[in-house]
């Protein structure tokens, strides 16, 4: 395989009794868009947080640029850490302090940069998203999106090798969902940052996205550029890459007593 | 049989929960102090828990040392000792109702925000985000508002215990005519600062710890949804208070019996 | 970043009041006085009874204050009490004085008041006073009522204080 620069090998993850991952395996190339796809609740999310090193799985290795994650001391793990860039959903922006602070705190933390340069570094980060002028305002001032874009600055100041993104379409408008399409794809490009997005909007995300893993059920189902798997025939791929109500995944819920008969017990 | 099983559960629950805790503590104090990042958000939190509370433990304070000094001379004067009120108030609020009754209000107060604030940087993946940024939340987060819990309460607790003798001395001797010099003379008599005094702010010290503890711990596990914030900031309230009246019966019963 | 300063401010207000607030306890509330060694002497004297004298009762002349109680210990040969006092150095001693156990007020505690004898000679640090009066016991007093009521109304002005000296009352 060529360069990956995230290796997820064999990890297995549950969460009390139930088993979210059983020996998935995932890699992710340097300098492509790679999304990670999936019904609600199929633990992408808590893949990204084993990928970053937040969680811990019980079998398996995380292989971070060389480094394995899960060996690494916690003072390892932070240095590391600083490669990596992360996106929440909701932009978990500091909410006691300004768009201009939430994006410097990152600089201020690890470099010793005088306040002039720091004002130039986040002064182009907020630009190359587009929010240079709102960078005297409060978190709760901005709407959603502006505020995933703050985030986004945030995310690349010390740029970092890899960006993660968790689930940044969910809840947008179009507008606001095409200007992080074309955010995420200039990242990509322009700084040579590998984005790993976890999403489950399948017609934006495959059309910027390099290569889909679709996730069901703790398992990778699916893998491949975008054209094959909008283009397979296993019936779960087709199911969720086309939207369709019923399929793999049932409509109705299991349940144990037939329709007619649940009305007639009713009468009883 | 299967109601002792989860009692066995229940006890294995509450020493994981205080082991936990424990860790946390440990991880969010001992280590090297950063003082270019640390002195700035100590100063903040100072404020935020501490000058916030001034007016509710100022407040208060008056009103009980008024109590006091009114109770205590209904009493008092019906065997011709209300001489010694002063000796009454100073005694009851430097030993007791000072260090208890601002554990309490601070408890109420300063120890729910404290969770309540946490807690919501917990549910908007505020300290998530702050890991993933290499930048430890213990650290940057927790540290400060656990060391400014700590100092605020002994400097509350005094606060509060001098302006509520000073709210009895304003009953007893302007409003209720007693004699300033022998309400002073007396209280100075019988009040010990070693005994009294410092004990008293040794309490405060222990419960300041205490509270800031539960509360900075209730507010970092707690379930990270707006009904999880609710039930953490109500623990943080109940097991303090319950916190402070025990262990002020032991301080109590280790202070009179010596040391 | 002037929101900064002023919280500052407060913060070093907040600081500052609890100082004041600790000064008023100290002082005003509690009467912390010091009496270090180079203002102040010691001496002892010892007691038959001591009634309910504690440490850091005030010693005091005619009233004035001089000085406090800094240790009561027990003599195991005599059984008697014996006091350790730190007098101001100002308070001049004479050697003759007699030292007594009073009652502050009715049900107050219990405080030494010196009366000053006439000798020459001045009390120095580490000296004992010879003379001293046992506190007033009030069963004591309550046992020679009842024993002088019952030797009959003549024979009082014969019976002398044998016992105790009277607070705030009768000359030696």
């Amino acid at each position: 395989m060529a360069d990956s620069i995230i290796q997820v090998k064999d990890i297995s993850f549950s969460r009390g009794q139930r088993v979210i991952f059983n020996e998935t395996s995932l890699d992710i190339q340097r300098g492509k868009i790679t999304t990670i796809m999936g019904p609600s609740g199929v633990g992408k999310t808590t893949l990204l947080k084993l990928i970053a090193g937040q969680l811990a799985p019980s079998h398996g290795d995380v292989i971070f640029d060389g480094d394995n994650i899960n060996q690494l001391s916690r003072k390892k793990l932070y240095q590391i850490r600083k490669k990596m860039g992360m996106l929440f959903q909701s932009g978990a922006l500091f909410t006691n302090i300004s768009v201009f602070d939430n994006v410097a705190f990152p600089i201020r933390e690890h470099t010793n940069l005088s306040e002039a340069m720091i004002r130039d570094l986040v002064l182009i980060k907020l630009e190359s998203v587009g929010l240079r002028g709102a960078r005297n305002l409060m978190p709760s001032e901005l709407s959603g999106g502006m505020a995933r874009r703050v985030a986004l600055a945030r995310a690349i100041a010390l740029d970092p090798d890899v960006i993660m993104y968790d689930e940044p379409f969910t809840g947008q408008d179009p507008v606001t969902m095409g200007v992080l399409m074309k955010l995420i794809k200039m990242m990509n490009d322009s700084l040579g940052l590998t984005s790993v997005l976890v999403s489950h909007d399948v017609e934006e995300a495959a059309s910027i996205s390099d290569y889909i893993y679709l996730l069901s059920e703790e398992k990778v189902i699916a893998q491949g550029p975008p054209e094959d798997l909008m283009h397979s025939n296993d019936p779960e791929v087709k199911q969720f890459m086309e939207g369709l109500p019923d399929g793999p995944v049932p409509f109705h819920f299991p349940s144990s007593v037939d329709y007619e008969q649940d009305l007639m017990d009713g009468r009883q | 049989m299967n109601g002792i099983i989860r009692l066995g559960q229940f006890g294995i629950n509450i020493c994981e929960r205080i082991g936990i805790s424990g860790i946390i503590l440990f991880r969010a104090i001992f280590r090297k102090p950063d003082f270019k990042h640390g002195f700035p958000a100590l100063v903040e939190q100072l404020y935020s828990v501490g000058v916030l509370s001034l007016v509710i433990i100022m407040v208060s304070g008056l009103f009980i040392g008024m109590v006091v000094g009114l109770q205590g001379y209904n009493t008092l004067v019906k065997f011709g000792a209300s001489q010694a009120l002063g000796q009454l108030l100073a005694l009851s609020i430097v030993r007791e109702l000072g260090p208890v009754v601002t554990g309490l209000l601070f408890a109420g107060r300063a120890g729910s925000a404290l969770t309540a604030e946490i807690g919501l940087m917990k549910a908007t993946e505020q300290l998530s985000s702050m890991e993933m940024m290499a930048v430890d939340p213990l650290h940057r987060v927790i540290a400060p508002r656990f060391w400014a819990g700590f100092i605020s309460m002994p400097l509350l607790g005094i606060i509060f215990s001098a302006v509520a003798i000073y709210g009895g001395y304003w009953v007893a001797v302007q409003w209720l005519g007693l004699d300033a010099g022998a309400f002073w003379s007396n209280m100075q008599a019988s009040v010990n600062f070693n005994i009294d005094v410092l004990n008293g702010i040794i309490k405060t010290i222990v419960f300041g710890f205490v509270v800031t503890w539960i509360a900075v711990f209730q507010g970092y596990e707690c379930v990270p949804t707006s009904e999880g914030i609710g039930r953490a900031t109500t623990k943080t309230v109940v097991y303090s208070s319950l916190a402070i009246l025990s262990l002020d019966f032991v301080l109590t019963a280790m202070m009179l019996g010596g040391w | 970043m002037s929101r900064m300063r002023f919280v500052e401010f407060l913060v070093g207000l907040f600081i500052l009041i609890a100082i004041v607030a600790f000064v008023f306890l100290a002082f005003k509330v509690s009467g912390l006085t010091s009496y270090s060694s180079s203002d102040s002497y010691q001496i002892t004297a010892s007691f038959q009874n001591i009634g309910d004298l504690k440490v850091r009762a005030p010693v005091t002349i005619a009233g004035v204050s001089i000085g406090e109680i800094t240790d009561i210990k027990l003599n195991p040969q005599t059984y008697e009490a014996i006091v350790t006092m730190q007098i101001k150095s100002a308070a001049k001693i004479p050697e003759d004085s007699t030292a007594n156990i009073f009652t502050a007020g009715l049900i107050g505690s219990n405080y030494i008041s010196i009366t000053p004898g006439f000798s020459e000679t001045i009390l120095k640090n580490g000296q004992r006073l010879q003379r001293t009066n046992q506190a007033m016991i009030l069963q004591n007093i309550i046992g020679q009522l009842l024993y002088s009521f019952k030797s009959g109304d003549s024979k009082k002005s014969d019976s002398t204080p044998t016992t105790t000296s009277v607070e705030g009352g009768l000359p030696q």
